[in-house]
């Protein structure tokens, strides 16, 4: 079955690649887009832009998501930014710089043809949101700034000061509620998607439960797109929503669709550390932060002992009893290596008994030697002070850093309850992205016919790491401008297809089916609630497939894993009834996906023996501790089939054809 | 001319009806204290009942006046029409509702002190405007020494055409002024104490009114920008808001420590 | 901590709802106010009760999801952030506290603390965008705007639709939410070709959503998490007068 897994990448050269594809591809005619019906799931920024997207292409839409308005979906958290090639500070930028950065920062585990055409039209999203009003950054001669982000070394990042996921869904979300306005769309908000209706191997329809009234409802779809994001909160805690979930991706995945490189997390350094096991959810201090604050631990365990019982603070220990690690281990990138390195020197620190808050999970970011004597010193001078008093360089530096910093140093303060200005933050790395998601071909199709994953829920463009503000970047040109082209491959064959009833047989089965599994949750009536599972679920993921897996970890996990899904099914307690609004329940079919998700992902890891992006097996590493790719055996996708009795491994050769492999090194 | 009437029956439009009434009823307040300051003049009245007469008896201002009574019936009940409007959009109250944190209380009473006023009205027009027009108010004869200004004045029997006739006596050098005298009602209404106390606090409640409503009435105006918010905002509280409200307030206690 | 909480609970829209009276020992000044809420819900499942239902998501202040109204005020007693920004930090042991859910007829209940604000969309659908369709769009550097406009369309299009400021005017009123959006678009270029029709259509539609009309109490500027400003609603007047005026 190995012809499954064509990527269907179009022959030819690389930079004609996309272009070439948009000019032959099968069109379906206006007429034509009238009848045919076309379901997404999710409202993010992929979401939304294809809904309306295709909408004003004339296509029939329905679009679903489990919050109360398609304006909550998660991408509207993200901070930093998007990348677009525009070259508008004339540094040299490129399309190609773009790809090729994009592929090197995913540590050569993306395709090549996917990640060019994300270059391509990255710049398109860019002037699409701009018309939409998107309020980016401007200079004061009115053009649009620009930042250089994640340690890019040209600046390429638009953004719209920390909030440009909120501007960008917003504007997606505008261009959607329009096309509702005029009856294009029918939204459907508090709808979550519980299964995948096929029909002759296509996928037809889903199967919808309304989270208000708690009834089932069956949709037609002469085309299904699954926009619904990562699985970041497999782990429990992450930055990730609340509502996140895999489930919609994982009922593709049981339905036949492939899930690629489960195992590749992004796990981002500069967290708030939690704070106690009442921890619901961990939140993101951008990681511009690193630029003027030095991490360290104490050299002292006694000390280290000291601070997590309260008995000392951190002010009071000598600068010769700091470890400033990074800086020890990384004398030329120091504080700012990578955000795996630093997340996995952090951990180190930390599992070695240095960390520094109640939980022992948490290092300091100080800024008080940057403050004082990098900005103090820089002020007193413009102010003609020549020698300058202590207190008096902390004041000039904090003014400076509060210019810089000022929101950020109050959310933390909001936060913990503590200080920046007057004591180191504590942070600690915390899952953030996940590059795996379900496999999909070049036209973003699954392996199931007529089923498309677009955004975070694909796996394509971000290889085994994703690169500062492309996130966003991949999710709107997912929805604006691949797959308006990519589905009319498609759907240009289903003219003839009639809208096919909601009483067929496929779909009454697998409402059934649904419906089955909501009454065995209720029907357990055990003794634990869901997040008891949630939570060891996430501790065993957290430990033994997070920023550091080795082999001996993965196989426990799995035995674990298996024991809390039978454990789970056995004496979980969701109160209430199915026809009612009842969180409890929907929390318990997500963590149930979650857990058999935690498996094959453990399973993935342990598969992949190498290390590369945000995968790290202690098994493989140099003398120095550095991640060792193993590009001879490993540079393929991992392409999981479920089946009956477990997962079956497809493996989707990666060719470089236009850029040498490298190793990455930060020394 | 269907524009017209839906643009009045959106929100926005009816909050403009009220703001623009209000700020004409703002205007009237400033001409009708300046009338009403001659009864603090010592003149026995004359300056005070001469205006009396003038604003009953011009035609333009008479007719303004009606204008006027609308509005502030329009005023009164369209703002107590929007009062009810709006509480329907909370059929269910809050338990537990801190409007302090947030917001002035005036503002949210606006409702409640606008009723105070309009009673207060009822009660003004009833005092003075009524027994005026219909009721038996005396007459009084004023001579002004043309040479030294100096006014006396006394009770006037006879009949007169009209609420006032004014001629000069040449033999004695005086003008002379038949009128009908308001100033003695003002005079006489204001020796009881409860009444008195009746017109500060409605003047309390007017002041209230003002320090939110005339500011408001800009912003529902859509004028609002940082350069003027904060000098349309000082005349509201000190003009309206103090001034105003204290110099009415000035005339009932004036009157009541005068006897 | 000690925490007494009077909860508001109410099975569905068509059930009569009533304040509960609940005790959380063990709260952590550490926890988020929705942290405290799981701990009680996590209780309440032990026990075999029905937890409370309330709506979040984020829990970082941007999705705007949560809403509750805690001792009289939206999102509690600080200024500047919302529900899940809020620690119990800023209470003492052994208060009581009442929680209540967003009080708007537009805003019926559907569950305990969650109600359904779908209305907001229903406005954007009216007029809540510019009419551009994918594809069509000029290259983004050929319309320049200046930064002081681009800054402040940016501040109105902060806002996170999380019904705050209806929540706490006194008329249920959704001036401020419908202005922030008109003003953003109004304060752009781009924005300009359909202004009158779109500051029409929306405030109809804010009208029939039932909606109470603005007394400029300016509650919801002071309660709003992202600190909209008043100014947007002077705006939309000024717009909506022009558009009256002038439009079709």
């Amino acid at each position: 079955m190995s012809n499954i897994l064509d990527s269907k990448i179009p022959e030819g050269n690389l930079n004609e690649k996309w272009t070439k594809y948009k000019s032959s591809v099968h069109l379906v005619n206006p007429a034509n887009k009238r009848s045919l019906e076309i379901i997404v799931v999710g409202s993010g920024l992929a979401g939304s832009a294809a809904a309306a997207s295709l909408a004003e292409m004339g296509y029939k839409v329905k679009c679903f998501c489990f919050q109360d308005s398609p304006r909550r979906a998660h991408s509207i958290a993200a901070q930093g930014g998007i990348n677009a090639a525009k070259n508008y500070q004339n540094d040299g930028d490129s399309t190609y710089r773009l790809f090729y950065d994009t592929i090197k920062g995913g540590d050569y585990r993306a395709r090549e043809g996917n990640v060019h055409r994300l270059a391509e039209v990255s710049s398109s999203i860019i002037d699409q949101c701009v018309a939409q009003g998107v309020p980016f950054a401007r200079e004061y001669g009115g053009l649009l700034s620009n930042r250089s982000f994640g340690g890019t070394q040209v600046q390429r990042t638009f953004y719209a000061a920390g909030q440009t996921g909120q501007q960008l869904l917003l504007g997606a979300y505008s261009a959607l509620e329009r096309q509702v306005g005029m009856g294009q769309v029918k939204m459907y908000s508090r709808h979550e998607m519980l299964d995948v209706v096929t029909i002759d191997g296509k996928a037809r329809g889903i199967i919808a439960r309304d989270l208000v009234t708690g009834q089932l409802e069956r949709h037609f779809g002469h085309a299904v797109l699954l926009c619904s994001g990562g699985y970041g909160n497999v782990f429990y805690l992450s930055t990730n929503a609340m509502g996140s979930n895999v489930t919609a991706a994982w009922k593709a995945h049981k339905r036949g669709a492939y899930m690629a490189n489960p195992c590749y997390t992004q796990i981002h350094p500069t967290c708030i550390p939690r704070s106690g096991d009442h921890q619901s959810k961990l939140t993101l201090m951008s990681e511009s932060l690193r630029n003027d604050g030095r991490i360290w631990v104490p050299a002292k365990k006694e000390d280290a002992e000291a601070l997590r019982n309260g008995t000392l603070r951190p002010t009071q220990i000598k600068e010769e009893d700091r470890d400033y690690y990074l800086e020890r281990r990384y004398p030329a990138f120091g504080n700012l290596v990578p955000r795996d390195v630093a997340s996995r020197a952090a951990k180190e620190r930390c599992d070695a008994g240095f960390g520094v808050n109640s939980t022992g999970e948490a290092v300091y970011l100080d800024f008080f030697y940057n403050m004082t004597e990098k900005y103090g010193r820089t002020e007193a001078t413009k102010k003609g002070i020549e020698n300058p008093t202590a207190p008096q360089l902390k004041e000039f530096g904090a003014g400076v850093i509060k210019e810089k910093y000022g929101n950020l140093f109050d959310m933390y303060k909001q936060i913990t309850g503590v200080d920046p200005y007057e004591e180191p933050m504590q942070i600690y790395p915390a899952v953030h992205y996940t590059m795996g998601g379900l496999w999909v071909d070049y036209n973003l199709m699954t392996t199931v016919p007529g089923l498309y994953a677009l955004g975070e829920a694909n796996f394509s463009d971000h290889g085994a790491n994703r690169l500062g503000a492309s996130a966003l970047m991949q999710g709107l040109a997912d929805g604006y401008f691949v797959i308006p082209y990519t589905i009319g491959d498609y759907l240009a064959d289903e003219i003839r297809t009639k809208a096919i009833s909601t009483d067929h047989p496929a779909f009454a089965a697998t409402e059934k089916e649904v419906e089955d599994k909501i009454q065995k949750l209720l029907n357990i009536k055990g003794t634990k609630s869901v997040d008891h599972y949630h939570k060891r679920l996430g501790k065993i993921m957290w430990d033994e497939c997070g920023m550091a897996r080795n082999t001996e970890g993965l196989k426990s996990a799995i035995a674990s894993i298996q024991q809390i899904k039978t454990e789970f099914w056995s004496n979980v307690r969701v109160p209430g009834e199915a026809n009612e609004f009842n969180q409890e329940l929907e929390k318990a079919g997500r963590v149930a996906d979650f857990i058999e998700l935690g498996e094959l992902m453990c399973k993935d890891a342990l598969e992949r023996n190498e290390s590369c992006g945000g995968h790290f097996r202690e098994e493989y590493q140099t003398d120095e501790g550095e991640a060792l790719r193993d590009d001879v055996n490993f540079a393929f996708v991992s392409a999981w089939e479920n089946q009956e009795d477990g997962w079956k491994l497809h493996k989707e050769e990666l060719k470089f054809e236009n850029i040498k492999i490298a190793a990455r090194s930060y020394k | 001319m269907n524009w017209i009437s839906t643009f009045l029956k959106s929100s926005i439009g009816k909050k403009l009806l009220m703001g623009l009434t209000g700020l004409f009823l703002c205007t009237f307040l400033i001409v009708h204290l300046s009338g009403n300051l001659q009864l603090l003049k010592h003149d026995g009245g004359l300056a005070f009942n001469t205006y009396a007469v003038f604003m009953t008896t011009n035609p333009l201002i008479k007719f303004v006046s009606y204008g006027l009574y609308a509005i502030i019936l329009f005023h009164a009940f369209w703002g107590l029409y929007l009062v009810m409007e709006n509480k329907k959009a909370r059929p269910v109250q809050y338990a537990s509702y801190n409007g302090n944190a947030n917001s002035n209380w005036s503002s949210r009473w606006m409702g409640v002190l606008g009723t105070i006023i309009l009673a207060f009205l009822i009660l003004h027009m009833w005092n003075f405007w009524a027994q005026y027009k219909f009721g038996t108010t005396p007459y009084t004869q004023y001579e002004r020494n043309l040479a030294t200004g100096k006014v006396t004045f006394s009770p006037f029997t006879g009949e007169i055409a009209g609420k006032m006739e004014k001629f000069v006596d040449t033999e004695r050098n005086v003008e002379i002024t038949q009128v009908k005298d308001l100033y003695a009602i003002v005079a006489d209404g204001f020796k009881a104490w409860w009444l008195v106390i009746i017109y500060v606090i409605s003047m309390a409640a007017l002041s209230f009114h003002l320090v939110h409503g005339f500011s408001s009435a800009f912003q529902t105006l859509g004028v609002n920008h940082k350069k003027y918010n904060a000098l349309i905002k000082n005349i509201g509280v000190w003009l309206f808001g103090i001034i105003i409200p204290i110099l009415f307030a000035i005339m009932p206690i004036y009157f009541l420590l005068l006897n | 901590m000690k925490i007494n909480l009077k909860v508001w609970r109410q099975k569905n829209n068509k059930a009569k709802g009533e304040l509960k009276d609940y005790k959380v020992d063990h709260v952590s000044p550490d926890m988020s106010f929705l942290e405290m809420f799981d701990v009680l819900n996590e209780d309440l499942i032990t026990k075999g009760d029905d937890p409370i239902a309330f709506d979040h998501d984020c829990r970082e202040g941007i999705c705007g999801s949560c809403s509750m109204h805690i001792n009289g005020r939206p999102h509690g007693p600080l200024a500047g952030v919302t529900t899940c920004q809020l620690h119990m930090r800023s209470f003492k042991d052994g208060d009581t506290i009442v929680v209540e859910p967003w009080r708007a007829g537009a805003f019926p209940v559907n569950k305990d603390l969650s109600v359904d604000r779908s209305a907001f969309d229903r406005i954007i659908a009216a007029g809540g965008f510019i009419s551009v369709n994918t594809g069509n769009a000029q290259d983004a550097n050929n319309l320049p705007i200046g930064k002081e406009a681009a800054d402040e369309a940016f501040m109105s299009a902060a806002c996170i639709g999380c019904g705050a400021c209806v929540a706490a005017c006194k008329n249920a009123s959704a001036m401020l939410f419908v202005s922030a959006k008109v003003s953003q678009l109004s304060l752009l270029p781009q924005g300009q070709p359909e202004a009158k029709m779109r500051v029409m259509a929306m405030v109809n539609q804010m009208d029939a959503e039932g909606f109470g009309s603005c007394t400029n109490t300016g509650a919801c500027s002071a309660e709003c998490p992202k600190g909209i400003d008043l100014s947007n609603i002077a705006r939309m007047n000024r717009e909506f007068f022009s558009a009256n005026l002038t439009g079709k």
